[in-house]
């Protein structure tokens, strides 16, 4: 049938089985958003307060649900707002298809109004971007990005469209998912994929038996839980690969959510905010297995000091990340729960009783001073314990709360924890929380953000109000920009450049202003009481604690050291 | 993975469309490398491009910088070419001014010695064509550096492999990251 370019991209997303796409329109994305009007039937649409809140919408959209997340802007400063976003999922190998359109062909390459040169712009920050300037084009290069975004690694990918197109009309035919594959672009990919002859399952075998002796033959075993696991959603396997290791398992920030913090055989957090007990392991293991985990320095901290005594193996599904950042001497390409599974199958049942008795011999929770006049980060996540459901979805911003609460919190299946762990974006949260949220009605979304944090994005609190997504936002409010200053503290001699926040807005009259109610707390008891009514309201709520300016995230090792050098305990 | 730093010849198979060799060059400059040559072709396969690219890296930056090309989505195959076993060889124009007979004749025999062509003939110059790698440039570039060179211009280097190997061969490295790319 024949159809205009822009009902072929609601045609596509349909195909896709998307039903949300986070946006905000312009000039030069009107034909698609006019397509929009009609279909909104099929496809609900978010307008965010700003093109960054949605980017990060939908990246929280899809790492909570495991679906390809959607994300719509007009060219130039629309598309530009959406850089932040794409380079967060991007760092973090979050799902997204971010669709803008550029200016008419017409005016394209002319300096022309709200025009930029958004394909290169996001060249080194996607998986793969498209240019289009072909109405025959659109469906063959949606089925492709979906295709890319969410197969081997996932990762964000660039549709750029020029503004006339969509208005051209062409002939369109539903394509079910499952044989796009056949289909031009993506056909051409697989016919000259080399493995082709059982595309799914590549033979690690070989791989895999060397990697069983090498478990037989260690006594000190360390298994680490990386993204890769959340992302391959192997948790099940995970578990069941590091009962039969009988190893200590310790997780990267990314892998929050791929390993339970519950398990008796976890470490708790690895790298720079580590515990002791995982750090210690890495440095006195003789064999690490790291699970989508690309050993970035946040978590080897002094590289040439890493895991020294031990044969470090990777196990992952992008071959680039092999030897990139720390030499391996075996890896297994693959997805996580693919090569897991066969290797649980291999496996007998091993047993390190006196190196699981020396690791955990550490103590895995760092003491924090109970309190004085104002709340301290421990008796924060003990409220939120004591008071929120234990599958409740955290979304954080990025700073010490972001690492008190990852450091406190077990998160228990993949998706539970919703944080910018690569990228580092402060404001990712609200937004994030919002794609949470609504890929997840029936869960608790807390979103856990600071001072700091929170004022870049605050904005998107509009679009909570409006679409009455019920999100539990926890302000740690130390008035201070928390991380950097406990740098300065550490290692700057208190020199506190710049990163003083004593300033407004009030939060609560802020959240007001929003229509949406909120309280100051400084103890648990309010604390407590705050968050069982914004429980039991099923609304949105903001809960601004106080917390002192000085309290420090422990423990800490700095970037130039070796993992077990604690510059703070 | 610090080691000798040393000549890397990179071959790489892309997809023949717009943009991706911007995407490869690109990818040298944001690791933090400086191409010193860059040479691109369609291949036999109108839809396959060939590029080759020089740049002095030790060896585990080598492999590094391969393992980054090959995962980008245009890439098709990329082969690091060690010096022993590649074929390397450019085309280099000299526009170089003569002043009377006598030196042309000096520069066409010149030419002569190192097979070279002249390709263009002038009142007051004459342009030379050569074929070779940069030893032989090399050569000719210092004996016609006693005539004035006007103008200097190179393909920058092409190369291929000796022997029946051929970049198009399927390796376990090949696979695996045509794993991690595959869409299915």
């Amino acid at each position: 049938m024949k159809l205009s370019g822009a009902d072929i991209i609601m045609e596509c997303l349909l195909e896709q089985g998307v039903d949300t796409i986070f946006g905000y329109p312009g000039g030069t994305i009107i034909n698609v958003y006019n397509s929009l009007y009609k279909y909104s039937g099929k496809i609900n649409h978010i307008l965010t307060a700003h093109e960054q809140g949605a980017s990060h919408a939908a990246d929280g959209y899809a790492r909570s649900t495991g679906k390809v997340g959607v994300c719509f802007a007009t060219s130039g400063p629309g598309a530009t707002n959406l850089t932040t976003g794409i380079a967060t999922a991007y760092a973090d190998s979050s799902p997204v298809v971010f669709l803008t359109c550029n200016v008419a062909d017409v005016h394209f390459g002319k300096d022309s109004f709200q025009e930029c040169d958004f394909i290169g712009i996001t060249m080194p920050i996607t998986k793969a971007n498209y240019l289009v300037d072909d109405v025959e084009d659109i469906a063959d290069v949606i089925r492709t990005a979906f295709a890319v975004a969410r197969s081997g690694r996932p990762g964000p990918v660039v549709i750029d469209i020029l503004s006339n197109v969509p208005a051209k009309e062409t002939e369109y035919e539903y394509i079910p998912v499952e044989k796009h594959a056949n289909y031009g672009r993506l056909a051409a990919l697989q016919k000259r994929a080399s493995h082709q002859q059982d595309i799914k399952t590549p033979e690690p075998e070989g791989d895999i038996e060397l990697l069983v002796e090498m478990i037989k033959a260690s006594k000190k075993p360390l298994v680490i839980c990386g993204g890769g696991v959340v992302r391959g959603r192997a948790h099940n396997e995970f578990k069941e690969f590091v009962e039969k290791v009988d190893a200590p398992a310790a997780i990267t920030v990314m892998g929050g959510g791929g390993y339970s913090g519950r398990n008796k055989l976890t470490t708790g957090m690895i790298g720079m905010h580590g515990s002791q007990a995982s750090n210690m392991a890495a440095a006195g293991c003789d064999l690490l297995i790291a699970v989508g985990c690309r050993f970035a320095e946040r978590v080897t901290l002094d590289v040439k000091k890493f895991a020294k005594n031990a044969k470090i193996v990777q196990i992952d599904i992008d071959r680039s990340e092999i030897n990139k950042n720390v030499k391996t001497d075996h890896h297994i390409i693959g997805d996580a729960k693919r090569v897991l599974q066969i290797l649980n199958s291999k496996l007998d049942q091993q047993s390190h009783e006196e190196w699981k008795k020396y690791v955990f011999s550490f103590k895995t929770e760092t003491e924090y001073d109970e309190g004085g006049d104002t709340l301290t980060p421990k008796q924060i996540s003990n409220a939120i314990d004591k008071i929120l459901p234990r599958d409740t979805i955290f979304a954080t911003d990025v700073g010490q709360h972001q690492m008190w609460a990852i450091q406190h919190f077990h998160f228990d299946y993949p998706g539970q924890l919703i944080t910018s762990g690569g990228f580092g974006a402060m404001g990712f949260g609200l937004g994030a929380a919002i794609g949470a949220k609504i890929g997840n009605p029936d869960k608790v979304v807390l979103h856990v953000t600071g001072d700091g944090s929170f004022r870049m994005n605050c904005n998107e609190l509009a679009t909570e109000e409006h679409y009455k997504i019920p999100i539990i936002t926890l302000i740690y409010n130390n008035s201070v920009l928390g991380m950097v200053r406990q740098w300065q503290t550490l290692t700057y001699d208190k020199r506190y450049s710049q990163t003083d926040l004593d300033r407004g807005p009030d939060f609560v009259k802020l959240a007001d202003a929003y229509g949406i109610p909120g309280v100051r707390v400084n103890s648990s008891e309010e604390l407590e009481k705050a968050l069982q009514t914004a429980l039991d309201s099923g609304k949105s709520y903001i809960i601004d604690c106080t917390i002192d300016k000085d309290e420090l995230v422990r423990p800490m090792v700095a970037t130039k050291d070796s993992i077990t050098d604690f510059i703070v305990d | 993975m610090d080691g000798i730093r040393r000549r890397q010849t990179i071959a790489i198979l892309v997809d023949n469309e717009a943009g991706v060799l911007s995407q490869v060059s690109r990818m040298f400059s944001r690791k933090g490398y400086n191409i010193e040559s860059i040479a691109s072709g369609v291949t036999s396969d109108p839809n396959i491009t060939r590029i080759t690219i020089e740049l002095t890296a030790d060896d585990g930056q080598a492999e590094f910088l391969c393992n980054q090309l090959r995962k980008i989505i245009q890439v098709h195959s990329v082969k690091l070419l060690t010096d022993s076993q590649a074929l390397r060889r450019e085309l280099v124009l000299f526009k170089v001014a003569t002043k009377d007979s006598a030196e042309r004749n000096e520069i066409i025999q010149v030419a002569n010695i190192f097979r070279a062509s002249v390709i263009d003939v002038a009142v007051e110059s004459l342009t030379i064509a050569v074929i070779g790698d940069e030893e032989k440039v090399g050569g000719i570039q210092s004996l016609l550096g006693n005539h004035e060179i006007k103008e200097l211009v190179r393909t920058g280097i092409v190369a291929m492999e000796r022997g029946g190997d051929t970049i198009y061969d399927n390796t376990k490295v090949k696979g695996e990251f045509d794993y991690g790319k595959n869409v299915l």
